[in-house]
C-alpha cells in the first residue's frame, strides 16, 4: 500500500509538471496583457510597463523564471490586484468555496442516496417516478434559474434566509442547496440504476431465499455494492464543487474562487491563472487516489495494484 | 466490515442533522431590521446614519498612486482628499485648496494654499504629502499606469522624469512652505482644477507610507486618512466586505451626516436588485441588465442618468473598401440607433451621432454644452446609406462586400453587435458582415495591431475636457488605430493643445470644428452613449454620482427616517 502510494505521488508531481508546463504555453498564446487600462496607455508606456514586468522577455526565458519560482514555492504577484502575492488572494477565497463544496456534496450525497435506494427498492411505483422527476430536475434544470428563484422566492418572498453575503452559517444555506441540486440528480440516478442492477442479482435472491430481512438486504448487501460508481463519480465532481461555482458565487455574493478564476483568464492575469490551475489540477489528481484508495476499502474484491495483504 | 457500515450510517445521520440545524433559526434578525425600517416617512433623519452599499467588484488597491479603477477610485475619494474635490453637480470646488489658487499670467503655475488638515494619525496635511505622491506616481520604479497617463504633458517634465531622463525632483511641483504648493505645468490646462479632485494627485503621509513598506494599503489597519470617512474594516484586495466609518478629524467633519457605510460585492444584477428588495442594500451597483431595470420602470427609487461614455465602431482604412468615403458614411448612417437604445439596450442610453458626448462638457464663456452648437453629425437615414453605398461600391468596381465586425463578448455587446450586423446587411445590399466576440484584453490587442475592419469600442473620459474625445483622432495618435488621418482635423486639435490653450472659449470652439471635420470625413460610425442605472433607497437624500474619476461621494448623503 504504501509502495503503491509513494508511487502515485511520483506520478502526480509529474503530472503537475505537465500541466504547469502546458498551461503556461498555452495561456501565453492567448493574445493582450494583463493591463486593465492598456486601451489608454500609449505605445512607450506600454512598452515600459511590459518591461517592468518582464513581460518583453520571449515565452521560454518567462516560463523558466516561473518554474524556477515555482519550485521556490513562490506563485507569483496578481496583475489585476495590484502585486498582491497570488498565494494570498487564493488563501482568501478557497475557505469559503471549500466550506460551500463541501456542504453541497454532504447534502447532495446524502439526499442522492437516499432517493436513489428508495427510487430502486419502490420500482416503478409513484415513488419511483417522483425521484427519478426530482433528478432529472436537478440535472437539468441550470443552476442560474434554479438559484435565482430559490433567492427569489425563498429570500426576497418568504425571508426565511438572508438573500445574498456571507457572514455566518445562516448565508451558506441557500447557495448549499442551489449547488446540490446537481450532485443530489447525479447520485440519485446512479444509485438507482445500480441498485437495481444489484437487487436483481443472484446473491439477493439467495439472500431473500433464505429469509433475511428486507432492510437488511437492502442496506447489509445490495448498498455497499452499488456505491462502487456513485463514488467514482462524485470524486471529481467533489473537485468541481469545493474549487467553486461562477453562477452559485455570482448569484449569492459568495466570496469564492470560481469567480476569480474565470476573471483571471478573461484580463490575463497569468500567475492567478496558473496558480489556480495548478490548485484545481493538484485537488483534482489527489481526489482520484482517494477514491482509489475508496474502492478497496468499500469492496474487498478490489485490490490495489502492488497492494499485499 | 461491521464498523464501516456503521460509520457509514453515522456520517449518514450526522449529514441530516448538519442541514436541518442549518436551515433552523438564524434569520430572524433581518427581518426585524427591515421591519424598523419601515417606520414613519418624512425628512427627518434617522438616528442611525448608518446605510449597506453593494460595489459590482472588490477594491484593487487603495493606494491612490496606484489605483486605476473605479471602485478604488470611489473609496479613496471618500476616505481621501485633495486639493479640490467634486461637489454635487459635477464641479470641482476647494477641499484642502483654501480657496481657489492663484494662477500665473499665462496659466502655468499654479499655487495653492493649504486649508489646516490632518492625517488620521494626528499628522497636519502638508505640501510636502503632495509632492510625495506625486513624484510616487510619476517615478519609474511605481510603475503606476495613472501617474504617467494623467500628468503627461500636463505637469511640468513628468514625461521626462517617466522616461528616467530626468531626476523626480524635477517635476513641476514644489512645497514652497508646509502649507504652500507650486504646481508648473507644461502649458496652460483649463480643466486642471478639476483634475485635482482625480485620486492620483492625493496627497501621501510619506512617513507612514514608508514605516508601512510592502504592506502599505494591504488592509485597513494599513491606512492612513484625511477625508470624510476611514476605512475601519477590510481584509485586503480580495476581500468581499467592508466598512467605511466618519471620520471625526476631518476639516469638514460637521458636513458629514453618515456613521457608517456598510460594503457588500454583488456581481449579479438580478441578485443586487433581490438583496435590495430584502432590505439587505440601500444601493445598489450598476445595474446593467434591461431585464431588471424594465422591472423598476417608474419606479422613484431607479435613479438614471447619462455618462459621458461614449461607443462607436471604428472603421479601419486600412482596408481598401473603407478606406472609400462613400462606403464609410453609408455604414456610419445605416443602422438605427434609436432602435438600438430603446429596443435592445432599454437602460436610458442616448442615441449618438456625435464624437464628443452630451452632458460632458460646457462652453467656458456661454455655459452651452458641447452639443448645442454642433448638434446631430451623423444621423440613421437608410435611403441616404443606400446611395452612398451605391456610389462606393461603383468606385470600388464591385458589388458585394465581405467585412469583419469585431466585438466584445459580454451578453450586452453580443446583443449589440448582432442587432448592428443585421441592421448593415438588411440597409446595404451586397454587404456581408462576419461578427465575432472576443474577450477585451483580446479586443484591444487586435484594436492595437489593427487587425480588424470594423471594431465596436468606447472611450469614457478621466477629466471634463473635449480634448479627451478630440486627441484619439490625431493622425497616428496612440488610440487612433483606424488609419483616419486628416491635415485640417489635426491643425484644429494641435491649434486647441498648442496656441489657443490659453484663450478657452476659441480653444473650445476650435474643437467643436475639429468633431464637424471627422464627420465630414465619415470616419467614425458613433452607436450610443451609455446611461448608468442604480437603485437607491427613498430614504436616502443627497445621493452623489459623478461622471469621471470616482463614481459616488458620499460626503453629502444622509438617512432619513
Amino acid at each position: 500500500m504504501i509502495k503503491y502510494i509513494g508511487q502515485r505521488v511520483i506520478y502526480m508531481i509529474i503530472t503537475l509538471f505537465l500541466i504547469a508546463s502546458m498551461t503556461f504555453f498555452l495561456m501565453k498564446l492567448i493574445p493582450g496583457t494583463p493591463f486593465k487600462n492598456q486601451a489608454k496607455m500609449s505605445d512607450e508606456q506600454l512598452e515600459m510597463m511590459l518591461d517592468h514586468y518582464k513581460l518583453d522577455e520571449p515565452v521560454p526565458v518567462q516560463y523558466v523564471a516561473y518554474m524556477t519560482n515555482l519550485v521556490k514555492g513562490d506563485l507569483g504577484t496578481s496583475y489585476q490586484f495590484a502585486n498582491t502575492p497570488v498565494s494570498e488572494l487564493l488563501g482568501a477565497r478557497i475557505g469559503a468555496s471549500a466550506l460551500l463544496g463541501f456542504q453541497a456534496l454532504l447534502v447532495g450525497t446524502v439526499f442522492g442516496i437516499i432517493l436513489g435506494v428508495i427510487g430502486a427498492l419502490k420500482q416503478n411505483t409513484w415513488i419511483d417516478y417522483g425521484t427519478t422527476f426530482i433528478a432529472v430536475i436537478g440535472k437539468s434544470i441550470p443552476s442560474f434559474v434554479f438559484a435565482g428563484l430559490l433567492q427569489y422566492y425563498v429570500g426576497v418572498k418568504l425571508g426565511w434566509f438572508p438573500v445574498a453575503f456571507w457572514k455566518g452559517p445562516e448565508y451558506t444555506v441557500m447557495p448549499t442547496i442551489a449547488l446540490a441540486m446537481f450532485p443530489i440528480a447525479i447520485a440519485a440516478r446512479f444509485m438507482r440504476t445500480e441498485m437495481v442492477e444489484v437487487l436483481g442479482s443472484d446473491y439477493i435472491t439467495l439472500a431473500r431465499a433464505k429469509g433475511a430481512n428486507y432492510f437488511e438486504i437492502a442496506f447489509k448487501h445490495a448498498l455497499r455494492n452499488a456505491l462502487i460508481p456513485v463514488i467514482t463519480v462524485l470524486g471529481p465532481l467533489a473537485v468541481s464543487l469545493m474549487t467553486g461555482s461562477l453562477v452559485i458565487e455570482k448569484i449569492f455574493s459568495v466570496p469564492g474562487l470560481g469567480e476569480q478564476f474565470v476573471k483571471s483568464v478573461q484580463v490575463n492575469d497569468y500567475s492567478v491563472i496558473m496558480a489556480t490551475t495548478l490548485l484545481f489540477a493538484f485537488l483534482f489528481i489527489v481526489v482520484i487516489l482517494i477514491v482509489d484508495i475508496l474502492y478497496g476499502l468499500i469492496d474487498p474484491r478490489i485490490r490495489l495494484a502492488g497492494g499485499k495483504k | 466490515m461491521k464498523k464501516s457500515k456503521f460509520s457509514l450510517l453515522l456520517v449518514l445521520t450526522l449529514v441530516l442533522s448538519m442541514f436541518l440545524a442549518a436551515c433552523s433559526g438564524g434569520d430572524k434578525k433581518d427581518e426585524a431590521a427591515t421591519d424598523n425600517d419601515s417606520d414613519a416617512k418624512g425628512s427627518e433623519l434617522a438616528e442611525t446614519q448608518e446605510i449597506t452599499v453593494l460595489e459590482s467588484a472588490e477594491i484593487p488597491s487603495m493606494d491612490s498612486v496606484l489605483a486605476e479603477d473605479t471602485v478604488g477610485f470611489t473609496m479613496i475619494n471618500n476616505v481621501n482628499e485633495g486639493l479640490f474635490r467634486l461637489d454635487q453637480e459635477q464641479n470641482a470646488v476647494p477641499a484642502l485648496s483654501d480657496g481657489e489658487p492663484t494662477v500665473s499670467e499665462d496659466g502655468t503655475v499654479y499655487t495653492f494654499k493649504l486649508r489646516d488638515a490632518k492625517w488620521s494619525n494626528g499628522d497636519t496635511v502638508t505640501a510636502h504629502d503632495f509632492v510625495y505622491a506625486w513624484q510616487r506616481a510619476i517615478g519609474q520604479e511605481t510603475a503606476s499606469f495613472y501617474g504617467p497617463y494623467i500628468m503627461s504633458g500636463v505637469i511640468k517634465n513628468a514625461v521626462q522624469v517617466n522616461a528616467g531622463e530626468l531626476d523626480v525632483n524635477q517635476l513641476g511641483v514644489e512645497a514652497l512652505s508646509d502649507n504652500e504648493l507650486k504646481v508648473t505645468l507644461e502649458k496652460p490646462v483649463p480643466y486642471f482644477t478639476a483634475l485635482m479632485a482625480f485620486p492620483t494627485f492625493y496627497p501621501q503621509n510619506q512617513k507612514f507610507v514608508e514605516e508601512k513598506g510592502a504592506d502599505y494599503a494591504k488592509n485597513a489597519e494599513n491606512l492612513i486618512f484625511n477625508g470624510p470617512f476611514k476605512m475601519t474594516k477590510w481584509d485586503g484586495v480580495a476581500a468581499t466586505e467592508w466598512t467605511l466609518e466618519k471620520n471625526e478629524e476631518y476639516w469638514d467633519a460637521e458636513n458629514v451626516t453618515l456613521t457608517k457605510i456598510n460594503y457588500n460585492t454583488s456581481k449579479d444584477p438580478q441578485a443586487a436588485a433581490n438583496a435590495f428588495e430584502a432590505g439587505q442594500a440601500d444601493v445598489t451597483p450598476k445595474l446593467s441588465t434591461p431585464a431588471v431595470i424594465s422591472q423598476y420602470e417608474g419606479d422613484p427609487r431607479l435613479v438614471t442618468w447619462l455618462e459621458p461614455t461614449e461607443f462607436w465602431l471604428k472603421l479601419n482604412q486600412e482596408n481598401e473598401a473603407l478606406a472609400n468615403k462613400n462606403i464609410r458614411f453609408a455604414i456610419s448612417l445605416a443602422f438605427d440607433k434609436d432602435a438600438l437604445v430603446n429596443d435592445i439596450l432599454q437602460n436610458g442610453s442616448l442615441a449618438a451621432n456625435y464624437a464628443v458626448p452630451a452632458g460632458f462638457v460646457k462652453h467656458p464663456e456661454t455655459g452651452e454644452d458641447f452639443r448645442e452648437a454642433n448638434g446631430d453629425m451623423n444621423t440613421f437615414d437608410a435611403e441616404k446609406a443606400k446611395e452612398y453605398w451605391t456610389k462606393g461600391l461603383a468606385e470600388l468596381g464591385v458589388d458585394k462586400l465581405e467585412l469583419n465586425f469585431l466585438g466584445g463578448d459580454t451578453e450586452t455587446s453580443k446583443t449589440v453587435d448582432a442587432f448592428l450586423k443585421d441592421q448593415l446587411q438588411n440597409n446595404l445590399p451586397g454587404l456581408t458582415i462576419n461578427l465575432e466576440s472576443v474577450p477585451f484584453s483580446v479586443r484591444l490587442d487586435r484594436e492595437d495591431t489593427q487587425d480588424y475592419d470594423i471594431l465596436h469600442a468606447g472611450w469614457g473620459p478621466d477629466y471634463p475636457d473635449p480634448m479627451t474625445y478630440s486627441d484619439l483622432w490625431l493622425t497616428g495618435g496612440g488610440h487612433n488605430k483606424m488609419s483616419y488621418s486628416s491635415a485640417k482635423y489635426d491643425e484644429l486639435v494641435k491649434s486647441a493643445q498648442g496656441e489657443l490653450a490659453a484663450k478657452p472659449a476659441e480653444r473650445f470652439e476650435a474643437l467643436q470644428e475639429a468633431e464637424k471635420v471627422l464627420f465630414e470625413d465619415a470616419a467614425l460610425a458613433p452607436t450610443y452613449q451609455r446611461a448608468s442605472n442604480v437603485l437607491v433607497s427613498d430614504k436616502l437624500e443627497g445621493f452623489t454620482y459623478h461622471i469621471f474619476g470616482p463614481e459616488y461621494s458620499w460626503k453629502y448623503a444622509k438617512l432619513n427616517k
